[in-house]
């Protein structure tokens, strides 16, 4: 079908060639349209010797966008490789598509997170959908099956109108892709904040397994093997940039021009794809394999041909298109989704194509690999690409862009929470946890996770509303994963050094709690402009910190994004590191769940409570608060915790564990009784407010079983973990004895109603 | 000897894995088939899983219904084999016309996922007779187009024919009509479920362990077949 379509005769002008570049150097090329300073496009004539053609000015712009080149980030990045702790669990590490860890007994995991925030806001179903598609396919092409996906979403207030597009959109989206692929959806956050109003934050994680053996690399190697584009045709989605050159070179200036700037996903195409590159993988035919992502095919090319130290020649007018007046810059730049690129040796092609004939996945070869160490493209016999493709992919431009802490910085510190009157009374202690419990930020997520299909391959062991989500790897031996991803734009507005490795923290703890080892870190750094001092300071304060963190806690950094430019006219939002923690599940059957299923367990509190309302849930929805300190960070106790409760899990002493965190031990309590029916009696010591509200790190709260008391309590002391023994479960409501008691039902109503109300 | 049944894969389906290891936890054998497929290689009954098959293009089930093998499954149910459908493998079945009705969008518009109980209403069917009429299960529902819908006729005739498979008992979760979860054929051995039974074959993975049922109901009626 492909052939008819390239044969079909198109009206064009002529193309811009690589003898025409060299003829006239003094063409004039709409570069800064392309978003390339004049300082970058003088460097790639530079490197060149000559202007670059249109088809190659194509291909450096995406290359080095922002997106693309981490030109201003990549500085600061290098942390997490310098300050990496020593470890052997990883297989492979930054700069591959996703890092790769070893979990024993054979079996790897690659996960990565990676933000899709300008398309959601733009168009929320099609911008969150391909934004799972797009990290599904960083994972396939590392050789894995992916398993399970995650999405960290933040809105603007939840009552806002835009809101009221955007959210539904977004959810619905991500519904719709991953439910259709049938990957389970485990875990998450949604938070609000007026911050994200303009610039909402959808960023989707997807974890994948393989076997040691089957890791994939995106390499192009061995000259005379052919280059096989696989999966959806071209077409002319999320070329904004592209239309430019496609104007000038052709004269239009009109609409016509325009084109869709948001990509539209085809989940039934992308399940073809997975299935199809696993089985080519157990073939053993694959050589190198890269997806196609932003920058389409220039960045699979220029990163295949780069990895594998090798050439290319690519003849454009072989790829198959969805439309057939697209361009070679165009199709260059093109980020059509669901596609693979693929690297065989010449005698295994017939084998390639009738796998993918089986799963009815259209093939091109649109090429081979070369030993020049050029990347050369032609387009209807004329040479429209010629360039080195190191060039392109690993020497683009890198920044130290100024960064300075802004002087408001410390009227925000001053802002001591300590002046806020907290709360004593027993009915206005109940008031506001109720008020925490009923708000968007604090209630039950259901009418979104609901919408995701957790089920599907019947591996998921624990999902939402659990700390982390839980998937089994191995039923044989119980070998499985622990996943969960946490930010708090609150804390990293107040310090973001401290906010991000409270982050890290809380993800952390988040896996520990289940009772796996946390192993390994993949982040997607959301920020405002990196051309702002100030949002640049708050970025290389969140990389010290969260590289400082990962050594702290001995797990490394195995890849991640960076998301720029989230703002507003000159208005960042907060800074708002994700950070994502993988952990290792050696039993899933001993896993610790979150609720309180039974009656007569000991309630302990794990941890030291501090007064810490710096950037907490009850200071901003209580009293519209947000200054002073974030709570301290103490690393080595969360270290200290986390060994404890694998401990506990293991010799199966705890009931349930749940961590602590937003709306501290007040929401966690709430969270427990209501997740596993049943309610509790707790003691509360004379500082009921802090005991409830405060949101002091390290801490979680578990339930034991009298007899295994004796058990934990010397397990905390031996792990310098400091328990109290504050209630027992039981009972048909939460009581604080002596200042309230609200029956579960009426906690469940506050908790169940906030989302329902606003969106339907 | 072992049953030996079949779990179809249609481009898109997405539980044939877990219809697979439903059938092997209840003792017998899972078949793969192929939605290309000229001969359903002897199986002793056929699981149509769950998922997107054709990626739900045109209507669910609707290109599915078509598939190959579907020739071969319309042919062999008319003789009496065992055949489940389960959420989009009932969808397909409706489709190929072997089950009375049609799925349409949920009440709400929105996809559920939820742990839903159903009471089984015909406890004689060859993928119920290991339950009880009346007996509660708690099972998963995930589908977004789950809502069973007929004629007022057909509705009557089912009611009368005992042809309701089971019930929603834990609320109405789609706005299928009279509660309605699952439905039988009139011979009694083709049934479609929209509810996941090889969801709750275990505590670990499900909301329990009450779905096995389905496929040890199937393994006693081949043996008595």
């Amino acid at each position: 079908m492909s052939q008819d379509v390239a044969a079909a005769p198109r009206a064009r002008a002529a193309q811009d060639t690589v003898a025409d570049a060299a003829a006239t150097p003094e063409r004039a090329q709409p570069f800064a349209a392309l978003g390339l300073t004049a300082d970058e496009y003088a460097r790639i004539a530079r490197l060149l010797g000559r202007r670059p053609t249109d088809a190659e000015l194509a291909i450096y712009s995406v290359m080095w966008s922002e997106h693309c080149s981490y030109k201003s980030s990549r500085k600061h990045l290098r942390q997490f490789a310098d300050k990496a702790p020593a470890t052997d669990v990883l297989l492979a590490g930054i700069g591959q598509n996703a890092g790769v860890v070893d979990i024993g007994q054979g079996y790897a995991v690659t996960f990565k997170i990676e933000s899709h925030n300008h398309p959601s806001y733009v168009e929320p179903f099609q911008g969150a959908a391909t934004g799972v598609g797009g990290i599904v396919r960083d994972i396939l092409a590392m050789g894995a099956r992916p398993v399970a996906v995650m999405d960290a979403l933040r809105f603007g207030p939840a009552d806002a109108p835009d809101t009221r597009r955007v959210l539904p959109g977004v959810v619905s989206g991500i519904s719709f892709y991953g439910n259709c692929l049938g990957l389970p959806n485990i875990g998450g956050e949604l938070a609000f904040d007026p911050c994200y109003a303009g610039n909402p934050l959808v960023n989707a994680l997807c974890v994948g397994v393989l076997r040691h053996e089957d890791l994939k690399l995106a390499a192009a190697t061995g000259p005379g093997n052919q280059v096989i584009l696989f999966g959806s045709r071209t077409g002319p989605d999320g070329i904004g940039g592209a239309s430019v050159l496609a104007s000038a070179s052709f004269g239009g200036t009109g609409e016509g021009a325009k084109r869709p700037s948001v990509q539209v996903g085809d989940p039934f195409m992308e399940k073809l794809l997975v299935e199809c590159c696993l089985e080519l993988y157990r073939t053993g035919l694959v050589i190198g394999i890269q997806d196609l992502g932003a920058a389409g095919v220039a960045c699979a090319t220029t990163e295949l041909a780069a990895g594998g130290g090798t050439g290319m020649r690519v003849r454009l007018d072989s790829v198959p298109l969805r439309d057939a007046s697209l361009g070679p810059a165009e199709i260059l730049m093109s980020e059509s989704q669901e596609r693979m690129m693929a690297i065989i040796e010449p005698g295994h092609v017939p084998a390639f194509m009738d796998i993918c004939a089986k799963w009815d996945v259209q093939a091109t070869v649109i090429g081979e690999v070369t030993d020049t160490g050029r990347l050369e493209m032609s387009w209807q016999g004329v040479q429209v690409v010629d360039i080195p493709p190191g060039s392109a992919a690993d020497s683009g431009p890198v920044y130290d862009r100024p960064a300075h802490r802004p002087a408001t910085q410390d009227e925000l510190l001053a802002a001591d929470p300590g002046r806020l009157p907290l709360p004593a009374a027993g009915r206005d202690l109940r008031a506001d946890l109720l008020l925490l419990l009923g708000s968007p930020e604090g209630g039950d997520k259901t009418w979104v996770t609901e919408q995701y299909d957790h089920y599907v391959r019947g591996d998921t062991v624990l999902a939402m509303p659990h700390d982390a989500g839980l998937v089994r790897i191995d039923a044989e031996t119980g070998l499985g994963v622990a996943l969960a991803t946490d930010g708090n734009g609150r804390y990293c507005q107040l310090d973001p050094y401290a906010g991000t490795q409270l982050a890290l923290a809380e993800a952390y703890r988040n896996v520990a709690v289940t009772g796996a080892r946390p192993l390994a870190v993949t982040n997607c750094l959301n920020f405002g402009s990196p051309e702002d001092p100030a949002v640049m300071w708050q970025f290389t304060e969140a990389v010290r910190g969260l590289a400082d963190g990962c050594q702290q806690l001995g797990i490394p950094v195995t890849g991640g994004n960076v998301s720029f430019y989230n703002q507003t006219g000159g208005t960042p939002i907060q800074p708002t590191p994700v950070v994502g923690v993988l952990g290792v599940h050696d039993d899933v059957r001993c896993r610790t769940v979150s609720g309180f299923t039974a009656a007569g367990a000991s309630v302990v509190l794990l941890g030291d409570t501090r007064p810490e309302f710096g950037g907490s849930l009850w200071a901003w929805l209580r009293h519209g608060h947000l200054g002073g300190r974030p709570p301290a960070v103490d690393l080595d106790a969360e270290k200290a915790l986390a060994g404890l409760l694998a401990v506990a899990a293991a010799r199966g002493l705890l009931l349930a564990a749940h961590d602590l965190s937003d709306g501290g031990l007040a929401l966690a309590l709430a969270e427990s009784c209501l997740s596993g029916g049943t309610g509790c009696v707790i003691q509360p010591p004379a500082d009921a407010a802090v005991f409830l509200f405060s949101e002091s790190a390290g801490r979680a709260v578990v339930a034991a079983w009298p007899d295994a008391l004796p058990d934990l309590v010397s397990a905390c002391a031996a792990a310098g973990v400091s328990a109290a023994v504050i209630g027992t479960t039981g009972g048909p409501a939460l009581e604080l004895t002596g200042l309230f008691s609200v029956p579960l039902a009426d906690l469940a109503t506050a908790h169940r109603a906030a989302l329902p109300a606003l969106f339907g | 000897m072992t049953a030996r049944i079949g779990v179809v894969t249609f481009p898109g389906s997405l539980d044939d894995r877990d219809a697979r290891r439903a059938v092997r936890r209840a003792g017998a054998e899972p078949v793969e088939l192929w939605h290309d497929d000229a001969s359903l290689h002897g199986v002793d009954g056929v699981v149509l899983p769950g998922g997107f098959s054709y990626g739900d293009y045109l209507r669910c089930g609707a290109i599915a219904r078509f598939a190959p093998v579907m020739r071969q499954i319309i042919e062999a149910a008319g003789r009496g084999l065992p055949v489940l459908g389960i959420c989009n493998g009932f969808q397909i079945l409706c489709e190929a016309h072997l089950l009375p009705g049609a799925l349409a969008r949920n009440a709400g518009l929105h996809f559920v996922t939820r742990d839903v109980t159903i009471r089984i209403e015909n406890d004689t069917s060859a993928w119920t007779r290991q339950y009880r009429a009346g007996q509660h299960i708690r099972v998963v529902l995930k589908s977004g187009e789950g809502a069973y819908m007929a004629d007022p006729q057909t509705l009557a005739s089912i009611e009368a024919n005992g042809q309701v498979l089971a019930r929603y008992a834990s609320g109405n979760p789609n706005g299928s009509q009279r509660d309605i979860a699952g439905v039988i054929s009139e011979a009694g051995n083709v049934a479609g479920l929209m509810p996941h039974p090889e969801h709750a074959i275990d505590e670990l993975t499900g909301p329990s362990a009450d779905g096995i049922g389905f496929f040890a109901s199937v393994l006693q009626a081949v043996a008595i077949r």
